[in-house]
């Protein structure tokens, strides 16, 4: 296939200079002669944009506020003296605006004229790139000469020699470099403030401020620091901002421009951000935020923007292997032999053990289109349902919860949602650190002043950072959300608060009154619920009025929430609490689940579930199964197939033996380690299908060598059900795409898969599924995107959900009764854990840990209240043993007081952590969604690494070994 | 009765001395026994004669100055508590002419009581003007002002009733009354005079503007080298307050308003009034593009009225007499008075606040008296180190908005500054283009670099390197800087620089040329 003719050049994206307007008056006036028609308060420079008539800029962009700084958007407006700057005037109905003219065209030469005698263009024509904005407007504006010469004072020294260390030249700034992916070189700053602005107004980090005044204006970092050193959150927005090479990629400066590009989707977290994938000599140079990307609207985080590092590394598995005994070393063998290999043990273990003997894990890192082959094949090739996914142990209880009460199993609204929110509710959730470009958006919302109220153990950046400051910070301990929440509805109902139009209308009044009933029992005033949660009961009381009387209340919740014992009935409270206020159905409300992965969304709508089919239909539907065994020609099972721990449980049991794990590490992303090691170890043919030799490969026989999201094309599900595309660039390294490895296999026990491109398996998903039956790759193409349920009645998606009804006909209100979980602290467990993530590492951290994001997190830390370490006379830094029912494990401790007195949080990005080790295996009531977010321990002092890290760690090293590589040695 | 003299506490006559001053007649009073008051009074703005020592007599006050502490001894030997003859004798303060020509409107107080004496205030005719105000409506008020003509006297000249209008019009749950006391423009006093001399004036001019508007809160962003005028503002407001003049009900009526006062950090470009904006807000004192204006989104987004110092204390005096009353002063579209502030190398420098419509010759020969050196007048820079530099041959020109911009020139804040022949006017522009480089606040382009690169061009023409070429390159950067800059800091600077070059090309020649002419 020849890639280069799928995308020729690089895609370019007009820039309109400022931001859309959204007035709903037109107002027309004449630029050049043509006539335009514009919204009211669009600026000149947008309406001569749209009217195809570019004014030169340098300091204004469509994703900033206008400015007014550069000096080259000047035009002459009929009826007015001077000449007003297009980016900051707006248009005014009959205006007659001249962008050309001897005077405009003086004007404009002379302010570039400044700009290159303080530029390294003056002194050298072939500085920088050659292709930033600044290059392309001095050769607009036909700038020939700098008449000013290069004697005076300037920000450029050829030597590069900082004063102080023997140059005079007092302006002269050096080069930063300490950002592993970009770097600010002062001399070719024009100060035109986007970065800043960029840094202030799309991702709200505030890292970056203009220092001097006049000619000694410049950009720092921080507080003149080095930008690894400042708040730089490396977002990389200030980097697609600068309109010169002050900020620019390494990769860049390194490699030069990029020639093509295509337009693809973040295979990161859950908001799923769009990026024009860009490549030069079949290496991709850089990822930039696409704009008219719906989910992120040309915003970006670290890791989405610059670690894709891992696609490359040198870790990376290109040959299948396979191997008897897990203490073997690896062999490499061809792709055929691999196949044809895990296609007789397969067969061989049913054969042996029974059908039900295997069974697959599909990805939520995959496309949509590799899940669906993965389930499919586990029920037309296995022909069972043990198949189960990784949303298993996050987000199984929001599908359960919201499936009860609402009658879809996925949040209600789209990102774009948040900007008519009035009042954010964030629970069990940190979006700074998760899901950051969601956060930059929020925080937006919050500067414009919406109301923020926080649930959380700890003092996330979200309860207060930079300009933003949560009006309630509920501190709950952790387990006791259900008390919480169902105390805030203790108040609205006791105090009037709640919506009965919308209640009458929308659910159903008995039980509603059934509800209320419950809800307004004294043990759920915030007087009780407070003494068991820790949470002041004024806090419960004036979150409560502020969300029910606050205008628009929006919940925007993560694994906080999921990740307990009562996981679902913490998702059918928040369900009631948004349906008892009305705060459903319109833009600004809404029930919204942070997905994690980038695809956990498609993988569960994907019928990855043991009881469920594409489209959360239940397996025992007879009329469902039909659809699939007219089309596959089998009988399916009616009976649901075992869940990850299920597998495991049987596997210990003997009755399980072989599994196709397909892009997940469940040995250390599940919880109690040590039980999913013992299960995998008990199996006769683990197939691991991944980029690395994760850990769970370390219990594998056979090895499957996975591709990168730049190798295929495909489809991802984002947390607002928007279906992306995933565009190849590369060509896949190991020669399959995942889709295509999976086929192999499917071909090799015997079925007859022909899809030639994975276009034809979405068609095959649409046909099959009434909620995705208008999706195709086409549709894609024309639209961009579009957000489930895409059919007839909704042929372009469907941005919000129950809107006039709820999809299961009447909102569901559903008591939740607070059970704590048996997990408890005690004398010998005194502390209560709870686990998270940071921004610059990313889930299990195969892939982050393998880019140069290490700089900002390379180790997990034990972060522990002040109180708690002192009476354990533990230090900063200091290694400290972690210790719980179900094993222990050291880490170094971070003191802060994030965290209250009684909680002790970690991350889970390294695997010499192991942090679960520690986890138990309490799981959700209804879904089995693990515990991992309370866990009894203990912390003493430690001299380093615990007697389970070291054994797991040379057990790992060992299982590692790959004989070709071996023999090389 | 006891003697009352009245030494300044203006910071202009305690820089001449008036403290030394004060200190010698209470040392005199306690050595001869005698029972006396002190006040200190503002100045009354006629700078050369300061110190100026009044005492109150059965005839009126009689003045004497400018009084050093060696003439203490001598005065009270003269007799000078009843008015005795003495060398330094001035008779009534109102009859010397350089004080008896002028049309005292807006300073008609100013420098005769104690400035924080609110009874003085109210006895020569203070707060007519807020008891009109409170009992009409806002839109009355906002029309009283339009009518009477005044514009906005930091500078711009613009209308000052259209400014409250457009505040009027716009809705918003709050809206602030901002006074801009940066007065930062070299030779100039006028605002500093008045706060010091007349605080209650600008509070009663500001809660008028709040009461016309809908404001219920003010602030005063005062620089930072007025430390006088700060403490002085900020006891005012402290007595308006606790009389009623501020708070929830301004003289007992249903509005409110109060106010602050805010002191700058030192940038001269905090005196541009959307740069104050975000000064006041605690950001960088960088200018703001406009629109939108600040009438509409100005302090903290609010809509804001913001009025250099004279503007608003010159709205007293139109709500106490009416519109018409005032705008029956001036000429052309300049309506009412402008307090004239005469510096530099002249005879007699002060406040002269007069009807628009002097001549530059009359103010400058007449009143000023010519050069303190005697020497001939060379050129005049009027409106602030930003200002035109008119030579004797523009002596002609009234003193009026319109007439100064015919010929490329600005009253900006009225203060002129007067140079005599030795001045080089080549110096004059390159401080011209310094001033500007070290004032910008770096937001745009024009100012930030070329105000820099002005400097260096100017240096080589001065260097006598490519002259004609050199010479162009700063008219082009005049040019770009003129059409090109955001604010006035860049906007204006090419005024003093061209008008040096056109009016006296004799200083821009080559050196050589330069020296063999000396």
């Amino acid at each position: 296939m020849n890639i280069k003719a799928d995308f020729p050049s690089l895609v370019e994206e007009i820039d309109y200079g400022t931001p859309e307007s959204r007035a709903q008056k037109q107002v027309t006036l004449s630029v050049d002669g043509r006539s335009i028609t514009v919204p009211e308060g669009t600026s000149i420079m947008r309406a001569a944009m749209e009217g195809g008539v570019e004014i030169p800029k340098l300091c204004a962009t469509d994703m900033l506020d206008s400015f007014g700084s550069c000096r080259v958007c000047l035009v002459e407006i009929e009826g007015r003296g001077g000449t007003p700057a297009s980016c900051t005037t707006p248009v005014g109905e009959g205006m007659v605006v001249r962008t050309q003219s001897d005077r405009l065209d003086a004007i404009r030469r002379g302010v570039m004229e400044l700009y290159v005698s303080d530029h390294p263009t003056g002194w050298n024509e072939k500085a920088g790139t050659g292709a930033s904005e600044f290059d392309t407007v001095a050769k607009s504006v036909g700038l020939t000469e700098n008449r000013y010469g290069v004697e005076g004072r300037n920000h450029v020294k050829e030597d590069g020699i900082a004063p102080g260390h023997g140059s005079l030249a007092v302006d002269y700034i050096a080069r930063d470099e300490s950002n592993p992916y970009f770097t600010y070189d002062p001399a070719q700053c024009i100060v035109c403030s986007r970065c800043v602005r960029a840094c202030e107004e799309v991702q709200g980090t505030f890292a970056l401020t203009i220092e001097g005044r006049g000619f000694e204006s410049r950009m720092v970092a921080g507080m003149h620091e080095d930008f690894i050193a400042s708040e730089c959150v490396s977002c990389g927005a200030c980097v697609q901002a600068c309109p010169t090479d002050a900020l620019r990629e390494k990769t860049v400066i390194e490699k030069g421009m990029p020639e093509r590009s295509a337009v693809t989707t973040c295979a990161y977290c859950g908001v799923g951000c769009s990026f024009k994938a860009e490549v030069k000599d079949d290496e991709v140079i850089r990822m930039v935020p696409y704009k008219d990307g719906k989910a992120n609207h040309g915003h970006s985080c670290v890791k989405g923007r610059f670690a894709y590092g891992y696609a490359t590394h040198k870790d990376r598995i290109l040959s299948p292997m396979i191997r008897e005994k897990i203490s073997d070393p690896w062999r490499e063998v061809s792709w055929e032999e691999a196949i044809a290999h895990t296609a007789k043990e397969f067969r061989r273990i049913q054969y042996q053990y029974g059908r039900t003997s295997i069974g697959g894990i599909t990805s939520s890192r995959c496309t949509n289109e590799e899940t669906y082959l993965v389930q499919k094949l586990v029920r037309q090739g296995f022909r069972n349902n043990n198949v189960d996914t990784c949303a298993r142990v996050c987000h199984s209880p929001t599908g359960y919860g919201l499936g009860q009460t609402y009658g879809t199993s996925a949040g209600t609204q789209d990102f774009d949602s948040v900007e008519f929110t009035d009042v954010a509710v964030v629970i069990g959730a940190n979006p700074v650190s998760a899901h950051p470009v969601f956060a930059s958006r929020l925080k937006k919302r919050l500067r414009q002043g919406a109301k923020l109220i926080v649930l959380d153990p700890r003092r996330t950046e979200m309860v207060k950072s930079a300009h933003i400051e949560a009006d309630y910070h509920l501190p709950l301990k952790p387990g006791t959300n259900v008390a919480v929440l169902t105390s805030l509805a203790h108040v609205i109902v006791t105090e009037g608060l709640f919506d009965e139009a919308f209640i009458r209308e929308r659910c159903d009044w008995t039980e509603f009154q059934d509800w209320a009933s419950f809800v307004a029992l004294p043990e759920n005033s915030p007087e009780t619920v407070g003494k068991l949660s820790g949470v002041d009961p004024e806090l419960i009381r004036g979150a409560a009025r502020l969300y029910a009387k606050g205008g628009n209340g929006a919940i925007y919740y993560g694994l906080g929430v999921t990740e307990h014992s009562q996981g679902s009935t913490t998702v059918m409270a928040i369900a009631n609490l948004a349906m008892a206020t009305g705060n459903i159905g319109r833009p600004g409300v809404g029930v919204n689940p942070l997905r994690g992965q980038n695809n956990v969304q498609g993988s569960c709508d994907m019928g990855s579930f043991p009881h469920e089919l594409p489209g959360y239909r239940h397996i025992s539907g007879e009329a469902v199964r039909d659809i699939y065994e007219s089309l596959w020609g089998v009988k399916l099972d009616d009976e649901p197939g075992l869940r990850i721990p299920n597998m495991l449980d049987a596997a210990v049991d003997g009755s399980f033996k072989g599994i196709y794990i397909q892009g997940e590490d469940i040995l250390q992303s599940d919880p109690d380690t040590k039980h999913v090691a013992g299960g995998l170890a008990a199996m006769e043919c683990v197939v691991v299908h991944d980029l690395f030799l994760n850990e769970t490969a370390n219990y594998a026989h056979v090895f499957l060598p996975g591709s990168t999201f730049l190798e295929k094309d495909g489809t991802f599900t984002n947390a607002e059900r928007r279906i992306n595309m995933v565009r190849k660039v590369l060509e896949p390294k190991a020669r399959y795409a995942d889709w295509e490895a999976t086929q192999e296999l499917a071909r090799a026990i015997g079925l007859d898969w022909n899809y030639t491109h994975p276009s034809e398996i979405m068609d095959e998903i649409a046909k099959t599924t009434p909620s995705f039956a208008n999706v195709s790759f086409d549709l894609l193409d024309r639209v961009g995107s579009v957000q489930w349920p895409c059919n007839e009645k909704a042929p372009l998606g469907t941005p919000i959900m129950h809107i006039d009804s709820f999809v299961r006909g009447k909102g569901k209100f559903i008591r939740t009764e607070y059970v704590a979980t048996d997990e408890r602290t005690g004398p010998r467990f005194p502390l209560l854990l709870t686990t998270g993530r940071i921004l610059s590492q990313y889930n299990v951290g195969a892939q982050t840990r393998r880019t140069d994001n290490v700089m900002w997190h390379s180790e997990d830390r034990l972060e522990i209240h002040p109180h708690d370490a002192e009476n354990r006379g533990l230090r900063d830094g200091d290694w400290v043993r972690l210790t719980s029912r179900s094993g222990e494990t050291t880490l170094r401790a971070l003191i802060t007081d994030r965290v209250s007195p009684g909680v002790v949080y970690t991350t889970f990005h390294h695997p010499d952590t192991q942090a679960n080790v520690i986890t138990t295996d309490f799981s959700d009531w209804a879904t089995n969604c693990p515990e991992y977010k309370v866990t009894a321990v203990q912390v003493g002092a430690s001299n380093g690494p615990s007697d389970w890290q070291r054994e797991y760690d040379e057990q790992a090293r060992n299982s590692r070994r790959i004989a070709s590589l071996q023999a090389a040695e | 009765m006891i003697p009352r003299i009245y030494i300044p506490g203006d910071s202009g006559a305690l820089a001449l001395g008036a403290e030394k001053v004060a200190k010698a007649v209470r040392a005199e009073l306690a050595e001869r026994g005698i029972e006396a008051k002190i006040v200190r009074n503002g100045s009354r703005g006629a700078y050369f004669l300061e110190p100026m020592v009044e005492v109150a007599t059965e005839k009126g006050r009689v003045a004497y100055g400018p009084v050093k502490p060696s003439d203490v001894k001598s005065l009270f030997d003269s007799g000078f508590l009843t008015g005795g003859h003495h060398k330094r004798w001035l008779g009534a303060p109102d009859k010397i002419p350089f004080l008896a020509k002028q049309t005292r409107l807006t300073f008609a107080r100013c420098g005769i009581n104690d400035p924080l004496s609110l009874d003085a205030y109210k006895s020569l005719g203070g707060l007519k003007g807020l008891q009109n105000a409170v009992a009409m409506a806002p839109a009355d008020i906002v029309k009283q002002v339009t009518d009477s003509g005044l514009r906005g006297r930091g500078g711009a000249g613009f209308p000052t009733g259209i400014k409250w209008k457009t505040v009027l019009d716009t809705t918003s749950e709050r809206k602030y009354i901002v006074c801009n006391a940066d007065e930062g423009d070299s030779a100039t006093f006028a605002d500093r005079m008045i706060m010091e001399g007349d605080p209650f004036v600008l509070i009663e001019g500001m809660a008028i503007a709040g009461i016309a508007t809908g404001a219920t809160k003010g602030f005063v962003y005062i620089r930072s080298e007025y430390p006088h005028a700060v403490a002085t503002m900020n006891k005012a407001v402290e007595i308006a307050r606790k009389a009623g003049v501020l708070g929830v009900n301004v003289l007992g009526s249903p509005n409110a308003f109060d106010m602050e006062i805010r002191v700058g950090a030192g940038a001269y470009v905090c005196g541009e009034e959307t740069s104050l904006l975000n000064s006041l807000e605690g950001k960088r004192g960088v200018v703001r593009a406009k629109p939108p204006l600040p009438a509409i989104q100005g302090l903290f987004g609010k809509p804001t009225v913001i009025n250099n110092v004279i503007s608003l204390a010159s709205v007293p005096i139109i709500m106490d007499k009416g519109a018409a009353f005032y705008k029956d002063f001036g000429m052309g579209r300049s309506r009412g008075t402008i307090p004239i502030q005469i510096a530099g190398n002249v005879r007699n420098g002060g406040l002269f606040e007069t009807a628009f419509g002097l001549t530059l010759g009359e103010i400058v020969d007449d009143i000023g008296g010519g050069t303190s050196t005697g020497r001939p007048v060379k050129a005049v820079q009027v409106g602030g180190p930003l200002g035109a530099y008119f030579p004797r041959a523009l002596f002609d020109t009234p003193f009026d908005y319109e007439e100064f911009a015919k010929r490329d020139g600005l009253i900006g804040h009225a203060g002129i500054t007067v140079f005599d022949d030795t001045a080089d006017m080549l110096k004059q522009a390159r401080f011209a283009m310094e001033f500007c480089a070290i004032e910008s606040c770096g937001k745009c382009t024009p100012c930030r670099i070329g105000s820099t690169r002005g400097v260096e061009t100017i240096d080589r023409l001065a260097a006598g390197i490519e002259p004609e070429k050199n010479l162009a390159l700063v008219t082009d950067l005049c040019n770009t800087m003129k059409f090109g800059s955001l604010c006035a800091l860049g906007g204006f600077t090419p005024y003093p620089v061209m008008s040096s070059i056109t009016h006296f090309p004799e200083d821009f020649k080559p050196a050589p040329a330069r020296v063999a002419a000396e």
